[in-house]
Formats: structure tokens, C-alpha cells, sequence
């Protein structure tokens, strides 16, 4: 290198460039030269350099280049064909091209925010960005994913209704640092509101410019359509939300390749859920470091959770990531409704688990939860008390899930379908005592062998409840008894008189006529009337039938 | 209403009624340029008809240039297509977990019980289709029922009871 040479070009020979054609570019760059005779034409003499890896080989081929007047100027995704526009931008020109610098900018503010995703696996999102960035082509899409399928999860539809500008601007920003320019917003169809408001707010953005051909005149492309659901859970993973949109059965496919690389079309695609999206807007508007001072350690931020079941006020409730689940429930949610005692909250949906009494301190973060068994999932909590049978939430979940499996793959159709005959055999009282041992090692085997995440995690809730509840399982198979008294088969159908406070509550509940009262009197129930719907079960505040 | 039966595998044979496929054509035309467009049109054609004739699956298959196996894979997958026509009255009711907790089967229960109709069955007159489904999504109610449009939350066996002595009175055309 020659101490009078005033325009250097540096380009990554490291293996990472290498292999994503740094001798090309190279071969390019000192054809480009010597055909432009580029050093008579600006006077100085240019060098063409290599040099070793500098560590960012996800947006290899990097391209660095040194002039007296600009500086240093990195340059990523150099592919041949671009090297001669750089050359006379960049060096005849002298003007920087301003779209190429952009892109990793970006995907370092969202990855030093510590943004997390928050449709439930928790993958950091700056990460994905850049993944999907790096993948070569330069079709791309970007989708949210607000198919929110969890039953007791509604913050997305919240969200989709009261602010869908932010989604549009975490998706555009999103779009802008990985270089896609469609975007599809994947809504299920039971929310027929969020749907409208989403495309509202999509037109209005066309209408001023802020969507369409060189957006804002930033010479950027960004168009935005939403995809409407048609009713089937398993839509949510990603793979099978994919196939949704191109207009398939929504079934998963086998990960890798992953959608970054290989997704919507054949297309590098980057999903990210609702809430995720929502996020961005304030980490660019207030900064990575403010974002990652909210939180823990490992989660930054807030989430949202969706907190109903058994308590006090139901709904939505944002909070900093690492508040104990204790304190969501009893200082924000105020505690369990109608004076009974708490049980465990089921935390996760149905690919989730529940957390018991004794570990009401966990924290709520993505690696707090996973250590108590549950998950963040996409963040209901459903409160439970001491009427609620853990078995029959088992088989609630189980029940749900095998409803909506797609039946691709063997261990999640059959293994489900088996698991659920063994619950239901115990809550109607013909539980056998090897049942318990038969329920963990299917579980264990289907959360191994299945191929996408609805099958590995639809056995958490049996496995999760076993863990701490125990004692439940073996009252329903050894005495034939629902501790809970839920599982209606198991119920005797009766008053207890010493718990009676003769308020005739249970009266005016029961819609069949069934319950004999008079005031001052203890209530009876006729049991050949009863039609066993537990309507009075329920009004009884002092837990006086059995 | 109460004696109505739920329609069975003899009605169903009953002749198809020739159906007018301008609607069906213009949903197509609308989106025949879009890529990844079979569920869009299905789904239109569900919004002008109420459900997915067969002639319009025949039609869709030639005009997008799909197989009719390929329509019907997808008709079948997903919860929200239906084959059959559908009541006038669409009774949904959430069995998502929060309802579920809150006693969701009993409402169930009790719909199938005075409508005689089970999930997923219309009855024989049309009136009333009935669904149970995973989650509407507005579980601080819970449990939830909708009619067509309207929510109706904290549900209670009596609810059932009015509800269905509301609807009975109501005109059978929209």
C-alpha cells in the first residue's frame, strides 16, 4: 500500500465473505478501476485491499471505503453487479449512498434494546432482523403475526383495535432494516373489529404517503396488506401461517430452513407478533438504552398480560418485566374474587403450565417462568381458586388441543387423542393407578417427537400439573373423588348443613327448581330434579354443596 | 322452535336449488391478479352466500386453475368455511380456558338442551346454527355467548333461556 494513495477500498476476505462472493466483488472493483481509469479521473491513486473478518458477517459482503473527504464509509450486502453505482456515486460523485448505510443501524438499536419476541419463544428480535437481512435476495417479506389463538390471550386485539399505527410503523421499520417491501398483517378472523380499524389505518396511510412507492421520499418501497384467518390454531406457528397466506391448509413445515431464509414464497421472511411490533416504535422514539433499562437481566421492558379466571378485576395489565406473579395478581388484579383461596394460575395457554401457591414469587420473565414449569407464552394468566379442578384443566387444555392439531405429524394426532382418553377415564372416576406414570412418559415422548410447537409444548399443562398437583390426580383415581368438587361425575349432589348460612342463594341460581328453601331454613337439594349444571355450586359463597 | 330436529343425512340429499353465480364471478374477478389469492376468494364467496356452494367450488377450481381436492383440502382445514347452509341466527358460544373456569359447559349444555341442536348443526328450519368456539377474545365477561353480532357477557342458564325466547320472535329475513 502506498503512503500517497488517497481512496482505499477495503473488502472483508474473511470466510463469511468469502463465501458470499468477496472475490467477485473484488474482481469487479479493479475491472471497475482500471476500464474507468478511475485514478486519472479523480487525481489519486485507488487501492483495492483485503482484509480480514470484522466480525458483522451477517451483512458480509462488507465494503469499506476511504477517501479524503468522506471518510470512512462501510458498505454491506455488496453484491458485483452494485460495485460499479458505488464507484461512480461513491468516489466520482462523492456522494454517499445513503439506503446501504441504514439497514444494520437499525437492527443494532432493536438488538441493544434487548427487545425480546413476545408472541411466546422469547427469540430476541433484533436477531432475527438481522438473520433475515442477511439472507441473499432481494424479494423479502415481513409479517405480523396477530392470530392470536390462545384462549385467554387478548392483548393483540387490543392493541389492533386502540392503536393500529404502531403496528404499521414497527412493521415498516422493520421492513426498512432488512430491505422488504411487503408486508402482510395475518389477523384471525374472529376479530372482525381489529380487522376493519387495521385497514382504516392502512388507508389512510397510502392516502398520505406513509405506505406505497418512496415512502415519505425516502426511496424506500413498503406495501401492506392484511390477511384474514379462517379459524385454525395452529396458525400461529409460523411455518403453518405461512402456508395459511399462500392460500393452503394451514400446516407447519419442517424448520430448517427457517423462515429467514427460506419462508412466504420461497422468500427470507421475518415474522414477528403483534406486541413485538408495537414495541419498536418506542425504542426508536426514546432510545435502545431506555428501553433496556425497563425489565430484568435477560427481559427488557414491559409485557402485557391478560389476567382473568377466578379473579377480582379482569383484563388487561402492562407491567415491567420481573414483577412477581404475586404481585400482578393480589396488588394490581386485587386478589380472588368472592372470598375464596387461590389455587394456582395457569400461565401460557395451552402450551403453558401453572404455577402453584408456594412459588407465587416467580418473577414474570421469559427464563423465571420456564424454571417454574410454565411459560410466558403470550402472556394469559388465568387465576384459579379452590373450585377449580387441576385435572379437569388438563383435560380442558388437552381437549383443545387435540381439537386443533392438524394431524401432519403421529405423535401430536394419535399421542394427544390417547393422553385425552386417559384423562377423561380419570375425571369420570375409572381412573387406574398406572394412569399417572402412562401420562408422564407420553407427554415426554410427544414433546420430543413432534414437528412444530403446537405438539411440543401441548403436553406442558397434564405434565406441569402432575408436578404439583399430585395429590389431585391420585383423590380422582385411588378414592374417586374430585377435591375440587368440579368433575360433575365425581360430585355427590348435596347440601352440607353444618356450612349452610341459609341465605338462599342457591335458589335463585338454580334454573330447574331443584333447591328447597325457606328463610331460615338450611336448603336441600332434590337430586331427581337436579340436571347437575352447578349453577348453585357456583352462587354458594361458603362452599356449602358437595 | 323447540321441537325443531337437527338436520340430518336425509335433508342434506335433498336436490341442490341452482345457485347464481354472478356474485361468486365478481368475487373472483376482484381478486384474480392477487398472488396467494384461493383464500380471499373463498372466503368472499362465503360473505355473499352464506356458505361454500359446491358449483362455486367447481367454478373457483377453473377459474384459478386449481384442483377441486385442493379447494376442498382447504375448505375442510379451517374451522370458519362452512359446506352446508348456515341459520339465520349464529349462536356462538366461547369454551375458551376463562369461560371454562367460569362455567362455560353449562351454558353449552344448556343451549344443546333447549335448540336440540349440537355443535357445529343447524336445525331443519334454518333458524339457528350453533358453535361452540375457542376464545372471542373478551374473557373479562367471561362466559361469553354471541347472536350473530351481539355479545352477550356473564352468561347464566336463565340468560340461555331469554336469549333464545328474544330470538324466537325475531323475523326470519334479515
Amino acid at each position: 500500500m502506498s503512503e500517497n494513495a488517497a481512496i482505499k477500498i477495503l473488502i472483508c476476505q474473511g470466510t463469511g465473505g468469502v463465501s458470499m462472493g468477496a472475490k467477485e466483488v473484488e474482481a469487479e472493483f479493479v475491472r471497475v478501476i482500471a476500464e474507468k481509469g478511475l485514478s486519472a479521473v479523480v487525481g489519486k491513486r485507488c487501492d483495492v485491499i483485503k482484509t480480514g473478518c470484522r466480525g458483522l458477517c451477517a451483512n458480509d459482503v462488507l465494503v469499506d471505503i476511504i477517501t479524503e473527504e468522506q471518510g470512512r464509509v462501510t458498505y454491506d450486502f455488496v453484491k458485483p453487479e452494485e460495485v460499479e453505482n458505488i464507484v461512480n456515486e461513491h468516489i466520482v460523485n462523492m456522494t454517499i449512498l445513503e439506503k446501504r448505510k441504514a439497514k444494520p443501524y437499525y437492527n443494532t438499536f432493536v438488538k441493544k434494546s434487548g427487545l425480546r419476541g413476545r408472541g411466546g419463544g422469547g427469540f430476541p428480535t433484533g436477531m432475527k432482523w438481522s438473520f433475515c437481512a442477511a439472507s441473499p435476495g432481494k424479494l423479502k417479506y415481513v409479517i405480523c403475526n396477530a392470530d392470536e389463538g390462545d384462549p385467554g390471550a387478548f392483548m393483540d386485539r387490543s392493541i389492533l383495535e386502540g392503536d393500529p399505527y404502531c403496528i404499521i410503523e414497527g412493521m415498516m421499520i422493520a421492513g426498512f432494516a432488512i430491505g422488504a417491501t411487503y408486508g402482510y398483517v395475518y389477523v384471525r378472523a374472529e376479530y372482525p373489529l381489529a380487522i376493519e380499524r387495521l385497514q382504516m389505518a392502512i388507508d389512510v396511510c397510502y392516502e398520505k404517503g406513509y405506505l406505497g412507492k418512496n415512502v415519505m421520499g425516502f426511496g424506500f418501497d413498503f406495501d401492506l396488506r392484511i390477511k384474514k384467518g379462517a379459524g385454525a390454531f395452529v396458525c400461529g406457528e409460523e411455518t403453518a401461517l405461512m402456508a395459511s397466506i399462500e392460500g393452503e391448509r394451514g400446516m407447519p413445515r419442517p424448520r430448517p430452513p427457517f423462515p429467514a431464509v427460506k419462508g412466504l414464497w420461497g422468500k427470507p421472511t421475518n415474522i414477528n407478533n403483534v406486541e413485538t411490533f408495537a414495541n419498536v416504535r418506542h425504542i426508536i422514539l426514546k432510545g435502545a438504552e431506555w428501553y433496556a433499562s425497563l425489565g430484568t437481566e435477560t427481559t427488557k421492558g414491559t409485557k402485557i398480560f391478560a389476567v382473568t379466571g377466578k379473579v377480582k378485576h379482569t383484563g388487561l395489565v402492562e407491567v415491567p418485566a420481573g414483577m412477581t406473579v404475586r404481585d400482578v395478581i393480589y396488588s394490581v388484579c386485587g386478589g380472588i374474587a368472592n372470598n375464596r383461596k387461590f389455587k394456582a394460575v395457569q400461565a401460557g395457554g395451552p402450551s403453558g403450565g401453572c404455577i402453584p401457591a408456594d412459588i407465587l414469587d416467580t418473577p414474570v420473565d421469559y427464563d423465571s417462568l420456564i424454571k417454574a414449569g410454565a411459560m410466558m407464552g403470550s402472556g394469559g394468566l388465568v387465576v384459579m381458586d379452590e373450585t377449580t379442578c387441576m385435572v379437569d384443566v388438563a383435560r380442558f387444555f388437552l381437549n383443545f388441543t387435540r381439537d386443533e392439531s392438524c394431524g401432519k405429524c403421529v405423535p401430536c394426532r394419535i399421542g394427544l387423542k390417547a393422553m385425552l382418553d386417559i384423562l377423561e377415564k380419570i375425571t369420570e372416576g375409572r381412573g387406574e393407578a398406572s394412569d399417572i406414570e402412562k401420562l408422564l412418559e407420553m407427554g415426554t415422548t410427544i414433546k420430543k417427537a413432534s414437528l412444530c410447537g403446537l405438539g411440543q409444548t401441548a403436553p406442558n399443562p397434564i405434565l406441569s400439573t402432575i408436578k404439583y398437583f399430585r395429590q389431585e390426580y391420585e383423590a380422582h383415581i385411588n378414592d374417586k373423588r374430585c377435591p375440587s368438587n368440579c368433575c360433575k361425575e365425581l360430585l355427590l349432589w348435596q347440601v352440607i348443613p353444618e356450612k349452610c348460612v341459609k341465605c338462599g342463594a342457591c335458589l335463585k341460581a338454580c334454573p330447574v327448581d331443584a333447591i328447597k328453601w325457606e328463610k331460615g331454613q338450611v336448603a336441600e337439594l332434590i337430586k331427581e330434579k337436579c340436571t347437575k349444571c352447578k349453577s348453585c355450586y357456583d352462587a354458594c359463597r361458603f362452599m356449602a354443596i358437595e | 322452535m323447540s321441537n325443531a330436529t337437527a338436520q340430518n343425512s336425509e335433508t342434506e340429499e335433498k336436490v341442490e336449488e341452482p345457485i347464481d353465480l354472478t356474485a361468486a364471478n365478481a368475487v373472483i374477478d376482484k381478486y384474480l391478479t392477487l398472488h396467494g389469492n384461493l383464500m380471499p376468494v373463498l372466503q368472499g364467496i362465503q360473505d355473499e352466500y352464506g356458505y361454500v356452494p359446491k358449483p362455486t367450488i367447481e367454478l373457483v377450481a377453473e377459474r384459478l386453475n386449481v384442483y377441486p381436492s385442493q379447494i376442498y383440502g382447504v375448505l375442510t382445514f379451517y374451522a370458519q368455511f362452512h359446506l352446508k347452509p348456515r341459520g339465520r341466527f349464529i349462536i356462538r358460544v366461547c369454551v375458551g380456558t376463562a369461560c371454562h373456569v367460569q362455567g362455560a359447559t353449562r351454558i353449552v349444555e344448556t343451549f344443546f338442551d333447549k335448540l336440540h341442536i349440537g355443535h357445529a348443526e343447524t336445525s331443519a328450519d334454518l333458524r339457528y346454527t350453533f358453535e361452540k368456539v375457542a376464545c372471542l377474545g373478551a374473557c373479562g365477561m367471561a362466559p361469553l355467548a354471541m347472536v350473530n353480532d351481539a355479545t352477550y357477557g356473564s352468561m347464566t342458564v336463565q340468560k340461555v333461556e331469554e336469549i333464545i325466547a328474544d330470538y324466537n320472535q325475531r323475523p326470519m329475513k334479515k
